[in-house]
């Protein structure tokens, strides 16, 4: 299969580079027009290394430094509504501060990619990682992808201009990756040349077409002279709602975009994740599977390999997409395993992690209903070293032992 | 197309609906039309941007600000509206009152919106990819979106030279939601959170000085306006979109609900705003100076044609308690006020008479 790839790993360019510059170079590949961003740590990498092709002339995207997160979603929104192809990245108070521009994003249906490099949410202040922040997007209406490496960082970027400017979807997508665990780590990636990327994309983004009916024909979706187009009106009560719809049925359809993309970019490069939306480790046979978000996948997927071999019976399941989220495969993947933890980055405060509630909803309507533990670790930053990972797959193993859970909402690596 | 519709008619009801072909010919094609002063040509040769049925109030000074706003148009153009009256009631879904390129976003941020776009027309035309020679961008906001919650993105993008001209429609209070003090309403003002009480007589802190603040941006072009001045405002409407950089524009828009007055004095009360000094007429041109305009060198030219500040105020039940012979105190203080800034700007304007 390895040769028939379209781009052999040979014509693929091998560079050292973190998470935030896999982002920058993916997105300098991607006739990306617009590029509206504000700095925050740990995403500020990504518009440094942008900064620089632009100054350096690499590519022809207008960068525009806003002066705050706020502007840089509405400047992407009036781009993306001009026509053009935006992308912006950002952390924490940084995505916190564009909340209520993310729903209008969304609303408008504007195919804007944005990297989330994920970090705590104040307060305390703090730099480090966990999801509180892409939590905190849950509901905008975006599509949102969770990576584990920064090679899976590059690939989504590129992948995620694809699935968000699909007709059958039209919906914002970001771009989800550990902040330093994965932004701030060397790794080596491999990168396509940049004709291979413009043609995956289709070139130039495109928008879609669409029928207006005080024109009485059928235009761009954009803001074009030759055909005025009113966007953002009043909606009231009598058709809010039905504006609404749409877009619950495009998220309906955004799952098999993602994972065609996924096996487009396999035939393409040798690279895939998973089937694109959920990328598992051993849970076939497994007793006790842990489901999982980003980086802390590869930890808990080498810990379930050395405790296979210890004669465990475990698996890991990694969620690459969180929304639209994926019920029903998670519901046939965790058929028949005994205890499933769900590890959340990140909680809602007198409830769960927002992770386990959806594991939750999706197992409700199983008939064998595994035993669910929800683990929260890792806030601010907090390592999650092996030793804990194995900690949480025995504490899951003797739960599946015992037949039932003593305590839902456990605390993992937390001082008393 | 719309769930549970049959049938979306087009832009706007009660009236006939116009016609939008021609329209589109006249902005989406000519680049240098040029300005119309003779009323009558006007009214024969160029349609508004702003079709009829929109749900402006009768005597609203914004609709007409707009509508004189778009007679000044050079060619093909996109508005950017941050939220405020005349995003709502211009375009209820499922109709449209705007005959060119419209958007809304949110309530802060016309300005980064407007930036956005200005960056994605020139990304399409370094790539060859606009089918127009130039699309002028414009930002449409109210003082609440301008003054206050606005600021930030208005001086972003001030700072960053997007060419944009941003218009300010100043009604003085949040209208919108119901005449509510901002950043813009004057001094003693009533408003709804600035009641007169009998300890607080209205909005205690005088208006911000919005045009200064560009002005100290060292941006192209700066002016102020109003609907009574049509000619003048024609003019800095073209000069603006002309201005190589953000041009901002502040256009003084009267709110009969608001300012508690009759319907149809709209443009007889920004007549006498800029008669008494209340709101003087100038522009600002970078690397020149100041430039009073219109009436406002008139009356630097012959300071007896400045009327006293009564004259404005009192067509105005906002004013009613500076008024009264209890207010007298206040009232002088308001008339050294406005003395003050405009001897100010006497001292600056570069065609002032010494």
């Amino acid at each position: 299969m390895l040769s028939k790839l379209k781009v052999p790993l040979e014509k693929q360019k091998v560079m050292p580079v973190n998470g935030d510059e896999a982002v920058a170079y993916a997105v300098k590949q991607c006739l990306v027009d617009v590029v509206a961003a504000y700095p925050i740590t740990p995403q500020t990498i990504i518009v440094e290394r942008f900064s620089e092709f632009v100054a350096n002339g690499e590519v022809k995207t207008q960068y525009v430094p806003v002066e705050s997160e706020h502007s840089a979603m509405s400047a992407c929104i009036g781009a993306a509504a001009a026509g053009a192809r935006a992308f912006t990245s950002t952390s924490s108070q940084g995505l916190a501060l564009m909340w209520e521009n993310l729903y209008i994003a969304s609303g408008f249906r504007l195919p804007i990619v944005m990297a989330v490099v994920n970090r705590a949410l104040s307060a305390p202040i703090n730099i480090h990682c966990d999801h509180s922040d892409a939590y905190g997007m849950r509901d905008s209406g975006w599509i949102q992808l969770f990576v584990e490496n920064s090679q899976e960082a590059y690939d989504t970027t590129i992948q995620a201009f694809k699935i968000a400017e699909n007709p059958e979807v039209q919906l914002p997508v970001a771009v989800n990756l550990d902040g330093f665990f994965l932004s701030h780590t060397l790794e080596n990636v491999y990168m396509l040349p940049e004709e291979e990327v413009h043609e995956f994309l289709g070139g130039y983004r495109k928008p879609v077409k669409t029928y207006i009916d005080y024109l009485n024909r059928e235009v761009e979706y954009k803001l074009d002279p030759a055909s005025p187009l009113s966007i953002g009106p009043l909606d009231l009560y009598d058709y809010y709602f039905e504006h609404k719809m749409p877009q619950v049925e495009a998220m309906k359809r955004a799952g098999d975009v993602v994972r065609g993309v996924n096996e487009e970019w396999y035939e393409l490069t040798g690279r895939s994740y998973g089937d694109g939306v959920i990328d598992s480790y051993a849970v076939e046979d497994a007793d006790a599977v842990i489901v999982v978000l980003g980086s802390s996948a590869g930890t808990m997927k080498y810990v379930a390999s050395v405790m296979r071999r210890k004669g465990f019976k475990v698996g890991v399941v990694r969620l690459r997409m969180f929304r639209p989220f994926p019920f029903n495969e998670v519901k046939d993947l965790l058929k028949g395993v005994k205890a499933v933890g769900v590890m959340d980055r990140g909680l809602s405060f007198g409830s769960y992690g927002p992770l386990y509630l959806e594991i939750n909803t999706a197992l409700y309507y199983s008939r064998e209903r595994p035993l669910l533990v929800n683990y929260i670790y890792g806030l601010g930053g907090r390592d999650l070293s092996p030793a804990m990972a194995e900690e949480v797959f025995i504490d899951l193993i003797n739960t599946a032992k015992l037949g039932e859970v003593k305590e839902y909402l456990k605390f993992i690596g937390v001082r008393s | 197309m719309v769930y549970g519709v049959e049938e979306v008619s087009g832009v706007s009801s009660g009236n006939p609906q116009p016609e939008i072909g021609p329209i589109e010919c006249e902005y989406g094609r000519d680049y240098n039309l040029p300005l119309e002063f003779n009323l009558r040509k006007l009214a024969e040769t160029r349609k508004p941007i702003l079709l009829p049925g929109h749900r402006l109030c009768a005597g609203c000074g914004a609709a007409i600000v707009v509508k004189l706003i778009g007679y000044a148009l050079r060619g093909p153009a996109v508005i950017a509206n941050a939220t405020g009256c005349v995003e709502v009631a211009t375009t209820i879904f499922p109709y449209t009152s705007w005959a060119i390129p419209w958007i809304h976003v949110a309530f802060e941020n016309a300005a980064a919106v407007a930036s956005g776009i200005e960056a994605a027309y020139k990304a399409l035309q370094e790539t060859g990819r606009l089918p127009f020679k130039n699309i002028d961008v414009i930002a449409l906001a109210g003082d609440g979106g301008t003054y206050d919650i606005g600021i930030q993105a208005l001086s972003g993008m001030a700072e960053r030279g997007h060419k944009v001209l941003y218009v300010l429609y100043d009604n003085e209070a949040y209208m919108n939601t119901g005449i509510q003090r901002s950043g813009g309403t004057p001094m003693f003002a009533w408003t709804t959170t600035s009641p007169v009480g009998s300890v607080i007589p209205g909005k205690t802190q005088p208006k911000k000085p919005i045009a200064d603040i560009m002005v100290a941006h060292r941006i192209p072009y700066v002016a102020t306006a109003t609907p009574a001045h049509w000619a003048d405002l024609f003019r800095k409407v073209r000069r603006g979109l002309e201005a190589n950089g953000p041009a901002f524009l502040h256009v003084l828009s009267s709110c009969n609900r608001g300012w508690r007055h009759g319907l149809e004095i709209a443009i007889e009360i920004s007549k006498r705003a800029v008669d008494t000094c209340y709101f003087p007429l100038w522009e600002y041109k970078l690397g020149e100076g100041y430039y009073l305009t219109d009436r406002s060198l008139q009356i630097a030219r012959n300071p007896k044609l400045k009327q006293p500040i009564e004259k404005y105020l009192e067509l105005q039940e906002r004013y009613r308690h500076i008024l009264r012979p209890e207010g007298r105190e206040l009232l002088k203080q308001f008339q050294e006020y406005i003395d003050a800034v405009w001897q100010d700007l006497l001292n600056r304007a570069v065609n002032a008479p010494e």
